[in-house]
C-alpha cells in the first residue's frame, strides 16, 4: 500500500466515527478500528521490503518554492514506530469502546484519536522535515482535544492547555531549528540531510539548530525541565493516557532524536545535553513516581523516567546504545500501555485511582492483577520479562561511558534511578493488589468483561514472549530500526539474552532490585520525609506564570488601548510630525529660487481675521454655538482667499459648502449641551497645546516649503490647460477637469456625498427606532421658544426667493463648462433654496409639498452620472469618455451640447439629494407632537379672521 | 479597449444607487440584487485574474485621456489577485449577513455594502494617486456606515473614533498628495515613479516628506503600530460580519504600501533611502507583538478577534517591509491567508456572539456548539499559524524570506517575534476556546454565572422591532455555509500552495520590474 494512503487513511477515516455514532457505539468504534486496521495492514505489506533493508518512498511535490514536499519514506525506524502507533492504536480502540461510558461522546473521541493517529504516522513516515513539522504540531493540537476530552473537568481543561503550551512552544522552537538545519544543507528532505553529517556539524549554526530541535524533542518527550505537563495530561481518559502518554506521542521526541541521530549525534555538545538531560529526567521521574498516590500519576512519572532512560541512551551516541534505546522503546511501549490500561480498569471498577484507598485487589480482580503484575515486574527489570533485557543493556552501556571524566558517576546514578524505578514498580503491585482486602472501596471491584482486559492481556503476552525469545520476535525489527538510526546498513548485531553470565550489569540489576524492595519497605518513612520537604510544584509555577502573563497582557492592552481618542490622536500627531521632520531633515535642500510675494493690505487684513477667528475658536470652544459662528467666519475668509487668488470656482463652491455645513451643524447642535464640559487636566491641555502648535507649525512649514520650492518638472495641468477647449469642449478648465479629465474622481466624490447622506438617514432610523425616541419626544426645550416659529415675513420672503434661487442654480449649472460654476455649486444653491422653505415654513409643511423622495434623487444622480459614463462604451470608448458638439438653431445663437453636461446633471442631483436627505434626517430628531402645524405660518391674520367668522356664524 | 477592468467598479456603483432609488423598502429584492452583483463581481474577478496571469499589464484610460493626464486603471497580477480576494470574501460575508438576518437590523446595508466594494475594488485597480484618495474616501465613508449599522450606544461611540481617526489619515493623505504634486507635478503613479527616479539628488527633502506622509496614511489603514489605535474598538463594536468584511480593509493599506514602496519609492530609489523599511520593520514586529498580547488578555470575543487581525497584519507587514521580491511573494501569499482567516474568525465570533453574548465567560452550551467549536478550532489554528493550514505555510514563507533578505542578525529577532507570537496566540486562543466551549459543560460554573454574567444589552439604544415590519426568519444554515466556505478557501490555499506561490512569485517579480510598468502605463518605449 502506498505510504500516502497509510498516512492519509486515519485522516480520511476520522470523520467516520463522528458520523456513525448516530448508528450506535459499536458502529463508531468498529469504523475507527477498521480504519486503523487497514492502515496497519498497509504497513505490514511494506514490512518485508523494509526488513530486507530497502527504504520505501513516496514523493509528491507540494510547495517546491520553499522545499516543502509531501515526501514519505519507510525505513526500519519508521516501520517500528508506525507499527507501534497503529498496532497499539488498534488495542486502544478496542479498550476505549468498553472504557467510555454512555454519557461520553464516543464519536468525537474516535475522531480525535484517528486525527492523532494520522499525525503520529505522518511524523514517523515523513521524509521532509517541514512536513514532519506539520505533523508534529498536529499531534500537539489533536492531543489538546484528547486531553480536554472530558470538558466538564477543570483538570482536563487545564491539563490540555498546559500540554499545548509546553509542546506547542517546543514545536515552534523546532520550526526555527529545522529551518536553520534545512538552510545549512540546502534541502529539507531528510534523505538529503542525513547524508550531510560533516557539513552540518561543521556549520556555525549547528549549535543553535541542535538546541532548538532538542527543545522540541524534550518538550514532547517530557524531559526535564519540561516534564511537568505529562502528569497533568493524565486528566485525559485512560485510553488516551495509555496511547499518547506512554506508547506514542511522548515517544515522538525520542523518534526525532533517533531520526536525526546520524547527523546531530556524536559531538560533545550532543552528548552532554542529551545524555545529561536523560539522566536527570530518569532519576527525577523515578523518585517522584514513588510518592504519587494517583495511579496514573505514578505511571506518568514512571513514563517520564523511562523516557529519560531512552534519551540518555540516545545521548550516549554509540550504535550499541542506540540499539538499546530502540529495544527499550518497544519494551516500554508494551508494558507501559498495559499498565495504563490496567490502571484504567482499576479506576473503572473501583471508581478511584487513589493508591491510599486501594489494596487487596488480587482476590477481587485476579485477571487485572495478573496483567498488572507481569507488566510491573517487567518495568522493574525482573527477568524473564522484556524490561529486564533492555534495562540490562542500558546498565551495561553506562559502564562503558565516561561522563564528567568519571567512569563511575553515570553507572551509579543509573543504578540509583533503577532502584527507585523498581521501588515504584513494586509499590504498584504491593499497594494496589496485595495486602488485606478492604471494605471501603468506593465501588465493589470485580474483573471487567474481556473487552477491557483483552488489550492489556495481549500486550503482557508480548512482554513475556519478547522476554523469552527476544531475537526471534523483535530481532530483525530492532536491527532494521537501529540500522536506520545509525545510518549504517550493517548495525551491530542484536543479541539479547536473559543470561550473560556474571557481568557488571547483572550486579547492577540485582542491586537495583534489592534497593527497590528496600524503597518499598521504607515507603512510609520516605514519604513522610518527601511530604515534609519543600518542593517546587510545577503546576503552581506554571499557573502563576500563565496568570501573570494574562494579567500583564491585559494591563498592557488596556493601558495602550484605553479608548481615549485624544490620546490616540496625540500619538498620531507626534508620530507623524517626528517622521515627517526626520524625512525632511535627512533629505537635501537647495536654496529656493522662487521669491515671496509682497503682502498688500487686503491679505494682511484677511490673515488677521483668520488668525483672530481661529484663536477665538480655541478660547471659546466650550460655547458651541459661538464657536460655530466663528467657524463660519473662517470659512468665509477661506472662500475670499480663493477668490483673491483667482480661483472663483473654488470660492463659489467653498462658500456654498460653508452655508450648508453651518446649517447642518446648527441642526446637530440642537441636540447637544450648550457648553462643552471641562474634562481634561491642565497638564493634558498643555500637552494638547504643544502638539497642536507643533502640528500647525509643521503644516505651515510644509506649505511654505512647497510654495517656495523649485519646480523641477512640468506639471500635468499644462496639458489640461492646453486641451480643455480642444478636447473637453469647455473653457473653464476647472470644470473640464471635474467632469472630464478627472470625471472619475468626481464620480467617486458624489458617491461619497450620497453615502454620507444615506448613513445619516440610517443612523436616524436606528436611533429613532430605539428608546431614545421616547426621550426625544418628551424633551423640554432649554430655552423659551419663540412664539412665532415661522414668521410671516420670512415665509413670504423665502417663497419669493425660491424661483430666483433656482434660476441662479440653473444659470450656474449651465455656464459651468465655460465659466465658474457647475453641477456641484448649482446643486448646493438649489438645496439652499429648498432648505429656506424648510426653515421658514416648517418641516411638516415643506415635506408635504416635496413629492420626490430624496433617496431617489441621490440614486438618480449617481445613476445618471454612471449611465453617462457607460454611454461611451456603446461608442467603443472607455468609461466616461465625453463627447460634445455645437448646434445652431435659429433664432438662437449657436450653442454647445456635451455629454459632460449630463454627467454634471448627475452631480447636481446627487448633491441636492444628499444635502436634503441629511437635513431631513437631522430634522426628524426634533419632531415632537404638536410641533408641525398644518399651516406654513403660525400667525396669520387672515386665518384668524376666518376662524372668528366661523365662530360667529 | 478591455472594459472588464472598469466593470468591478461600475457594477457596484450602479447596483447601489439602484437599490437606494428603487428597492429601498424591499429587503428580499435587495438581497437578490446584492448577491447577484457579488456573484457577477466574482465572475469578473476570475476573468481579470485569467487575463492578468498572462503577465501582461493592461491599462484602462478613463475618459480616453492618456496617462498621466487622465486617470488610468491598471490591471496587473497584484491588482487582479486583490480584486478576486475581495469578491470572494464579500460573497461569504453577504451570505452570512443574509443568513443571520443582520441586514434587517438597520437601513441600507446592501447599498452600503456595494459602495464599500466599489471603494475597495477601485483602490486596488486605480493607477492614479489622487484617484486612490477618492476610493479611500469611498471605502472609508461606506465602511463607517456599515460599522454603525443598526446603531447602539457603544457602536456609535466606537464609530466616532473610527471615523475621526481615519479622517486624520485622510487629511494626511491630502498633505502627502499636495507635497508630491508640488515636487513632481503629477499624480499618475507610473509618472510619479518616473519623475521620482529622475529627481536631482540635491533637492530631496520635500519628496521625502511626501513619501513618508503617504506611508503613514497607508500605515493607518494597515493598522501598523502606533497608528493602529482605531482598530480594536471599531472592529469589536462593529456588527461582526462587517468586521469580517473589514479584513480586506486593512489589506488595502498593506496593498498600497506594497504598490507604492516598490514601484514608486522602491528600495532602489536613492531619494527616499532609509525612509521606509527602517522603521516599518520594527513597527510591524511590534504590531505583531501587540496583537498577540491582546489575544492573550482578551475578555471579549470581538476584541479577541480584533487583536487577532492586528497580529495577522503584523506578520504581513514584516514580510512587506523586507522589500525584496521573495518577501513580497511571501507577503502576498500571507495576504490571502490573512484575509480569509480574519473574515472567518469574525464570522465565528458573530456566531458565538449571537448565541451567548460576547463576554468570554462560561455560559450554558449554546445551540450548534459542536459545529461552532470545530470552526473555532480550525480558525484558531489558522490564526496562530499552526500546521497544517496556510498560516503555517505563510509563516514559513515569511521566515524564509526574512532569512534571505540579508538582514544579518535581525533575522533572528524577526523569527523570535513570529514564533513567540504564535505561541502566545495559540495559548490565548486555547484559553478563550476552553472557556467558551468546554467550561460551558462544567456544572459548577454555569449555574452561578447564568444570571449575571451575560453582557447587558445597551437598553436605551436597543432597536425595538417595528411591529408592522416582519423581520425575515434567520437562516443559520446559510451562515454556516458562509463560514465553511471561507474555511474551505483556507484548505484550498494550503493544498494549492505550490501554484499560489508560483503566482505570487510572478507577481512579486512583476511589481519589482518598474521599467515594464512605466512602459505600459506611460506608453514609453
Amino acid at each position: 500500500m502506498s505510504l500516502f494512503l497509510i498516512a492519509a487513511l486515519p485522516f480520511l477515516g476520522a470523520i467516520l466515527p463522528a458520523l456513525l455514532i448516530r448508528a450506535g457505539r459499536n458502529a463508531s468504534s468498529s469504523a475507527a478500528g477498521a480504519v486503523s486496521l487497514l492502515a496497519f495492514i498497509g504497513l505490514l505489506l511494506n514490512a518485508p521490503a523494509v526488513l530486507r533493508g530497502e527504504v520505501v518512498t513516496a514523493k509528491l511535490t507540494w510547495l517546491p518554492g520553499i522545499g516543502l514536499n509531501a515526501n514519505f519514506m519507510l525505513d526500519g525506524l519508521g516501520l517500528l514506530f508506525a507499527g507501534l502507533i497503529l498496532g497499539i492504536g488498534l488495542l486502544i480502540i478496542l479498550y476505549a469502546r468498553f472504557y467510555l461510558s454512555r454519557e461520553d461522546p464516543m464519536g468525537q473521541f474516535y475522531t480525535y484519536l484517528l486525527l492523532f493517529q494520522g499525525a503520529m504516522v505522518g511524523i514517523v513516515l515523513s521524509d521532509n522535515i517541514l512536513l514532519l513539522l506539520i505533523f508534529w504540531e498536529l499531534t500537539s493540537l489533536s492531543s489538546f482535544l484528547l486531553i480536554g476530552y472530558w470538558k466538564h473537568l477543570p483538570e482536563g481543561r487545564q491539563g490540555a492547555r498546559m500540554a499545548l503550551a509546553v509542546t506547542g512552544s517546543g514545536g515552534l522552537a523546532m520550526i526555527a531549528g529545522m529551518l536553520i538545519l534545512g538552510n545549512i544543507v540546502g534541502s529539507y528532505d531528510l534523505s538529503v540531510i542525513l547524508q550531510n553529517k560533516a557539513l552540518i556539524q561543521s556549520s556555525p549554526y549547528y549549535v543553535p539548530a541542535l538546541i532548538l530541535i532538542l527543545i522540541g524533542c524534550f518538550t514532547k518527550s517530557a524531559q526535564f525541565p519540561f516534564h511537568f505537563w505529562l502528569p497533568h495530561a493524565m486528566a485525559a481518559p485512560t485510553p488516551v493516557s495509555a496511547y499518547l502518554h506512554s506508547a506514542t506521542m511522548v515517544k515522538a521526541g525520542l523518534f526525532l532524536m533517533a531520526r536525526m541521530w546520524p547527523v546531530l549525534a556524536g559531538t560533545e555538545i550532543w552528548f552532554y545535553i542529551v545524555a545529561t538531560t536523560g539522566l536527570v529526567t530518569m532519576l527525577l521521574g523515578a523518585i517522584i513516581a514513588n510518592f504519587k498516590d494517583d495511579l496514573k500519576g505514578l505511571l506518568a512519572f514512571s513514563t517520564v523516567s523511562h523516557l529519560g532512560l531512552i534519551t540518555m541512551l540516545l545521548g550516549i551516541g554509540t550504535p550499541i546504545a542506540a540499539m538499546a534505546a530502540i529495544f527499550h522503546i518497544i519494551n516500554h511501549a508494551t508494558f507501559k500501555a498495559a499498565l495504563f490500561m490496567s490502571a484504567g480498569i482499576v479506576d473503572h471498577e473501583t471508581h478511584t485511582r487513589d493508591i491510599k484507598r486501594l489494596g487487596g485487589l488480587r482476590h477481587l480482580m485476579p485477571i487485572t492483577f495478573t496483567i498488572a503484575t507481569i507488566a510491573s515486574l517487567s518495568m522493574a527489570g525482573i527477568p524473564p520479562f522484556n524490561g529486564f533485557l533492555s534495562k540490562e543493556m542500558m546498565l551495561e552501556e553506562t559502564t562503558h561511558t565516561l561522563w564528567a571524566n568519571s567512569h563511575y558517576l553515570l553507572p551509579v546514578i543509573a543504578v540509583l534511578a533503577a532502584v527507585f524505578s523498581a521501588g515504584y514498580s513494586f509499590r504498584y503491585i504491593a499497594h494496589v493488589f496485595l495486602g488485606p482486602k478492604r471494605s471501603d472501596y468506593p465501588a465493589t471491584p470485580h474483573d471487567p468483561g474481556p473487552g477491557l482486559w483483552l488489550s492489556p492481556a495481549f500486550l503482557v503476552v508480548l512482554v513475556v514472549l519478547i522476554g523469552l525469545f527476544p531475537n526471534a520476535i523483535v530481532g530483525p525489527l530492532v536491527e532494521s530500526a537501529t540500522a536506520a538510526v545509525v545510518n549504517d546498513a550493517h548495525p551491530p548485531h542484536f543479541h539479547a539474552k536473559l543470561w550473560h553470565g556474571f557481568t557488571p550489569a547483572l550486579y547492577m540489576s540485582m542491586a537495583a532490585i534489592a534497593g527497590g524492595l528496600l524503597v518499598l519497605y521504607a515507603h512510609a518513612r520516605l514519604e513522610r520525609g518527601w511530604l515534609a520537604a519543600r518542593r517546587p510544584e510545577a503546576k503552581q509555577i506554571f499557573d502563576s506564570l500563565m496568570g501573570a502573563a494574562t494579567r500583564t497582557s491585559r494591563v498592557i492592552t488596556d493601558t495602550l488601548h484605553d479608548g481615549a481618542l485624544t490620546r490616540y490622536a496625540a500619538i498620531f500627531v507626534l508620530f507623524s510630525l517626528s517622521l515627517a521632520g526626520y524625512a525632511y531633515f535627512s533629505g537635501t535642500t537647495v536654496t529656493p529660487a522662487r521669491g515671496t510675494t509682497d503682502a498688500s493690505a487686503l491679505p494682511i487684513l484677511a490673515w488677521v481675521c483668520l488668525v483672530g477667528a481661529t484663536l477665538c475658536v480655541v478660547f471659546f470652544h466650550r460655547n458651541r454655538l459661538l464657536s460655530l459662528v466663528v467657524m463660519g467666519i473662517i470659512g468665509l475668509i477661506v472662500s475670499l482667499s480663493f477668490n483673491y487668488l483667482s480661483a472663483p470656482d473654488l470660492a463659489l463652491t467653498q462658500i456654498s459648502v460653508e452655508v450648508v455645513t453651518i446649517i447642518l451643524l446648527l441642526l446637530a447642535l440642537n441636540f447637544m449641551p450648550q457648553e462643552t464640559p471641562v474634562e481634561s487636566t491642565t497638564g493634558r491641555r498643555f500637552r494638547d497645546a504643544v502638539l497642536a502648535i507643533g502640528g500647525g507649525v509643521g503644516v505651515a512649514g510644509l506649505a511654505y516649503a512647497i510654495m517656495t520650492s523649485n519646480s523641477v518638472f512640468p506639471t500635468i495641468s499644462e496639458f489640461h490647460l492646453a486641451n480643455s477647449y480642444k478636447g473637453g469642449g469647455g473653457t473653464n478648465v476647472v470644470n473640464v477637469i471635474l467632469v472630464d479629465f478627472r470625471g472619475f474622481d468626481t464620480f467617486g466624490e458624489i458617491i461619497v456625498l450620497g453615502i454620507a447622506a444615506i448613513i445619516i438617514y440610517a443612523i436616524t432610523e436606528a436611533i429613532l427606532s430605539s428608546r431614545v425616541r421616547a426621550r426625544l419626544l418628551n424633551r423640554k426645550p432649554t430655552f423659551p421658544q419663540a412664539g412665532d416659529a415661522h414668521p410671516l415675513m420670512m415665509v413670504v420672503a423665502t417663497r419669493v426667493m425660491m424661483p430666483i434661487a433656482l434660476m441662479v442654480a440653473a444659470y450656474i449649472f449651465f455656464r459651468g463648462h465655460n465659466m465658474p460654476g457647475g453641477g456641484f455649486v448649482a446643486g448646493l444653491i438649489a438645496a439652499i433654496a429648498v432648505i429656506m422653505q424648510y426653515m421658514a415654513s416648517g418641516f411638516g409643511w415643506a415635506t408635504e409639498r416635496q413629492r420626490l423622495p430624496y433617496h431617489g434623487i441621490i440614486g438618480s444622480g449617481v445613476l445618471i452620472a454612471a449611465m453617462t459614463g457607460m454611454g461611451a462604451w456603446f461608442n467603443g470608448m472607455p468609461f466616461l469618455t465625453s463627447a460634445f458638439g455645437y448646434i445652431h438653431l435659429e433664432p438662437l445663437e449657436e450653442f454647445e451640447w456635451a455629454t459632460a453636461a449630463l454627467f454634471d446633471l448627475g452631480v447636481f442631483l446627487a448633491v441636492v439629494g444628499a444635502v436634503m436627505l441629511a437635513l431631513e434626517s437631522l430634522a426628524r430628531y426634533a419632531w415632537q407632537p404638536g410641533i408641525a402645524s398644518e399651516h406654513p405660518m403660525d400667525i396669520n391674520p387672515e386665518r384668524d379672521d376666518a376662524l372668528d367668522e366661523l365662530q360667529e356664524s | 479597449m478591455n472594459h472588464w477592468i472598469v466593470a468591478p467598479i461600475v457594477l457596484p456603483a450602479v447596483i447601489a444607487p439602484f437599490i437606494i432609488m428603487v428597492i429601498r423598502y424591499h429587503l428580499d429584492l435587495q438581497r437578490i440584487f446584492s448577491v447577484a452583483s457579488i456573484v457577477a463581481l466574482n465572475i469578473i474577478a476570475v476573468v481579470l485574474l485569467m487575463q492578468a496571469s498572462t503577465g501582461e499589464i493592461q491599462v484602462y484610460e478613463l475618459g480616453d485621456w492618456p496617462a498621466p493626464f487622465g486617470i488610468v486603471l491598471v490591471l496587473d497580477r497584484l491588482s487582479a489577485m486583490m480584486v478576486l480576494l475581495t469578491t470572494l470574501l464579500s460573497l461569504a460575508v453577504v451570505l452570512y449577513v443574509i443568513g443571520s438576518g443582520w441586514d434587517a437590523r438597520g437601513r441600507h446595508f446592501h447599498a452600503l455594502l456595494q459602495f464599500q466594494l466599489m471603494g475597495v475594488l477601485g483602490a486596488f485597480l486605480t493607477g492614479d494617486a489622487f484617484n486612490l484618495f477618492v476610493f479611500f474616501e469611498v471605502l472609508l465613508i461606506a465602511s463607517y456606515g456599515l460599522m454603525i449599522h443598526s446603531g447602539g450606544g457603544k457602536r456609535l461611540a466606537a464609530g466616532v473614533q473610527y471615523v475621526v481617526y481615519n479622517l486624520l489619515g485622510s487629511t494626511l493623505f491630502l498633505f502627502a498628495l499636495g507635497t508630491l504634486y508640488a515636487v513632481t507635478g503629477t499624480l499618475n503613479m507610473a509618472d510619479l515613479a518616473a519623475r521620482v527616479a529622475e529627481l536631482p539628488a540635491d533637492d530631496t527633502a520635500l519628496l521625502r516628506v511626501g513619501a513618508v506622509l503617504l506611508l503613514l496614511v497607508f500605515a493607518i489603514k494597515a493598522a501598523v503600530l502606533p497608528l493602529h489605535f482605531w482598530l480594536p474598538a471599531s472592529y469589536a463594536n462593529a456588527p461582526l460580519p462587517v468586521a469580517a468584511l473589514f479584513a480586506i480593509m486593512t489589506k488595502v493599506g498593506a496593498y498600497a504600501i506594497l504598490r507604492f514602496y516598490t514601484q514608486v519609492f522602491g528600495p532602489d530609489v536613492a531619494a527616499t533611502e532609509g525612509l521606509v523599511g527602517d522603521w516599518l520593520l520594527p513597527a510591524a514586529m511590534l504590531t505583531l507583538a501587540v496583537g498577540a498580547i491582546g489575544i492573550l488578555g482578551a475578555k471579549e470575543i470581538g476584541r479577541l478577534m480584533a487583536f487577532g487581525a492586528i497580529a495577522s497584519m503584523g506578520t504581513l507587514l514584516i514580510a512587506i517591509s523586507l522589500f525584496t521580491p521573495q518577501g513580497a511573494a511571501a507577503a502576498m501569499y500571507y495576504m490571502i491567508h490573512s484575509t480569509l482567516t480574519a473574515g472567518l474568525i469574525f464570522l465565528i465570533a458573530d456566531l458565538i456572539m449571537e448565541r451567548r453574548g460576547g463576554a468570554i465567560v462560561p455560559h450554558r452550551p449554546m445551540p450548534q456548539i459542536g459545529l461552532i467549536a470545530s470552526l473555532y478550532f480550525v480558525a484558531a489554528i489558522a490564526l496562530a499559524g499552526m500546521p497544517p493550514l496556510s498560516g503555517f505555510v505563510g509563516k514559513l514563507l515569511v521566515m524564509d524570506a526574512a532569512r534571505d533578505a540579508g538582514l544579518g542578525d535581525t533575522t533572528w529577532v524577526i523569527w523570535a517575534f513570529i514564533l513567540v507570537s504564535s505561541l502566545v496566540t495559540i495559548v490565548g486562543l486555547a484559553r478563550a476556546g476552553s472557556i467558551l466551549f468546554w467550561k460551558s459543560y462544567d456544572p459548577d460554573f454555569v449555574n452561578e454565572l447564568e444570571s449575571d454574567a451575560l453582557p447587558k444589552i445597551d437598553e436605551e439604544t436597543r432597536i425595538e422591532p417595528d411591529p408592522l415590519e416582519t423581520a425575515p426568519e434567520p437562516m443559520p444554515a446559510l451562515s454556516f455555509v458562509a463560514a465553511f466556505g471561507l474555511l474551505i478557501g483556507l484548505v484550498l490555499l494550503t493544498v494549492l500552495s505550490g501554484p499560489v506561490l508560483d503566482y505570487t512569485t510572478a507577481t512579486a517579480d512583476q511589481i519589482f520590474d518598474r521599467a515594464a510598468y512605466l512602459e505600459t502605463v506611460l506608453k514609453r518605449p
